[in-house]
């Protein structure tokens, strides 16, 4: 008989493209203010990757950091998976890409599309193959170079959006520690809400889609607020009742970083006071899949999570989709 | 039940004002509510009375009143 293991996280990474553009730098782009952006969403400035370097550049810097931080070789490796909605190309899969480029020549490798709920699906998924035991050390990855798909004359969209990678490695780990609870939820009736209309066989790339600005990102801002917020509250609280603990158990609550008032909000309505919330959106803005892991890693890296904390990771996105995972540290 | 009591609460407690500036004509940018304040107002509305207020309604409501005069017709 095995023994009955979690999966744990046993190292953390990230990567951030050095270049930052501020919200000054926006009000020369469009018209807005460094004043509006703050008070609407918190963000001060973002990264942008340059321009030859695309979504496996960032993702193997922050696979690398993540295995050394977890004492792992490449060749240790058995599954990496990655989440982006910005893929290098559509095949092969960035996942592909990074396995090479790592020399992780033992793993599976592939990409999963969950837009900003990407690396809560793609833990979620790596948790059931440690726990079977199917695969013993994965790597889990959450990139972004939203830069390239955001309309720059857009104000709706364009202050919200950055770039930069996280990545997390899963080992199994004794059962009282490790991922304790996951949920994912999905609701393909807000699929029109936030998207990238072109690209894709619906809308293949043509003269016609690249006049009408298809292949940026789309979003209908009110609507996801009230989802996001709504969610953020709902599923902290399903997840903490189905572990049987309560929300003001939690040591720290790292939420999808996309708006701080959707943070505050939903923190007040939990009524979780701030030293709980992990909140870095006013350095990166919204990071899409790479938000979660890059904010984890950074959590872990300044001793805000230590052995013992009660760790609850929260996604929510395009899609819809949404998803929470509650972690022993 | 009394519906502008109800509001004027959760306009106090939403917005962070004292209650004395809240009346029935007292518009919302008066009390400093940016577009997402009213977003949170609106939500925390929706779950009080258990409806649902579209955009279009919510472009329309200018003053407290308004609110009021629309929970008043439609809870
Ligand atoms: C994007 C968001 C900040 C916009 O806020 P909003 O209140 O919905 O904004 P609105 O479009 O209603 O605009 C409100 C006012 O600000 C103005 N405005 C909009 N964008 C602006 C900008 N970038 N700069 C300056 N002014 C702006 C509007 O013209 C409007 O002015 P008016 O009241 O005089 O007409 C907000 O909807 C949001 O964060 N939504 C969630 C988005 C998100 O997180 N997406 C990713 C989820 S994973």
């Amino acid at each position: 008989m095995h023994e009955r293991v979690s999966a744990g996280i046993i190292g953390t990474g990230s990567y951030l493209p050095d270049q930052v553009l501020n919200n000054y730098d926006l009000e020369k782009l469009v018209e807005t203010s460094n004043q509006w952006i703050c008070s609407r969403t918190g963000i001060q400035e973002r990264r942008i990757a340059d321009e030859d370097v695309s979504a496996s550049d960032l993702a193997v810097r922050a696979a690398e950091a993540a295995l050394e931080a977890s004492g792992l070789s490449a060749g240790q490796l058995d599954l990496i998976i990655v989440a982006t909605i910005t893929p290098d190309m559509f095949f092969p899969s960035t996942a592909c890409i990074v396995q090479d480029r790592i020399g992780a020549k033992n793993a599976v490798a592939f990409d999963i599309s969950a837009a900003c709920t990407g690396f809560v699906y793609g833990l979620t998924m790596a948790e059931q193959f440690v726990k079977l035991g199917t695969y013993r050390h994965i790597l889990v990855i959450g990139v972004e170079v939203l830069s390239k798909f955001v309309d720059w004359s857009d104000r709706n969209t364009c202050i919200l959006f950055g770039d930069g990678a996280g990545a997390a490695v899963l080992g199994p780990v004794t059962s009282q520690k490790g991922i304790q609870f996951s949920r994912l939820g999905s609701d393909g009736s807000g699929g029109d809400l936030l998207k990238i209309p072109a690209g894709g066989s619906k809308i293949p790339s043509s003269q016609y889609s690249l006049d009408n600005g298809l292949h940026f990102i789309k979003m209908s801002g009110k609507d996801i607020f009230k989802f996001a917020v709504k969610v953020m509250e709902h599923s902290t609280c399903d997840a903490m009742e189905a572990c049987g603990l309560k929300v003001s158990d939690i040591d720290l609550l790292i939420p999808h970083q996309a708006n701080l008032r959707i943070i505050n909000s939903a923190a007040k309505r939990l009524k979780l006071p701030p030293e709980k919330v992990w909140v870095n959106i006013h350095r990166y803005g919204n990071i899409s899949a790479a938000s979660i892991p890059v904010a984890l890693d950074e959590a872990v890296t300044l001793g805000k999570i230590r052995e013992g904390s009660l760790v609850v990771l929260l996604g929510f996105g395009a899609g819809l989709t949404w998803g929470v995972n509650v972690i022993r540290w | 039940m009394d519906i502008f009591a109800k509001v004027k609460e959760m306009i106090v407690e939403q917005l962070g004002v004292e209650e004395e500036e809240v009346k029935k004509e007292t518009a919302f940018k008066d009390l400093n509510a940016d577009s997402l304040d009213i977003v949170e107002l609106v939500m925390a509305m929706e779950e009080e009375f258990d409806l649902e207020i579209s955009d279009e309604q919510v472009e329309k409501i200018k003053t407290v009143g308004d609110v009021i005069q629309y929970l008043e017709a439609n809870v």
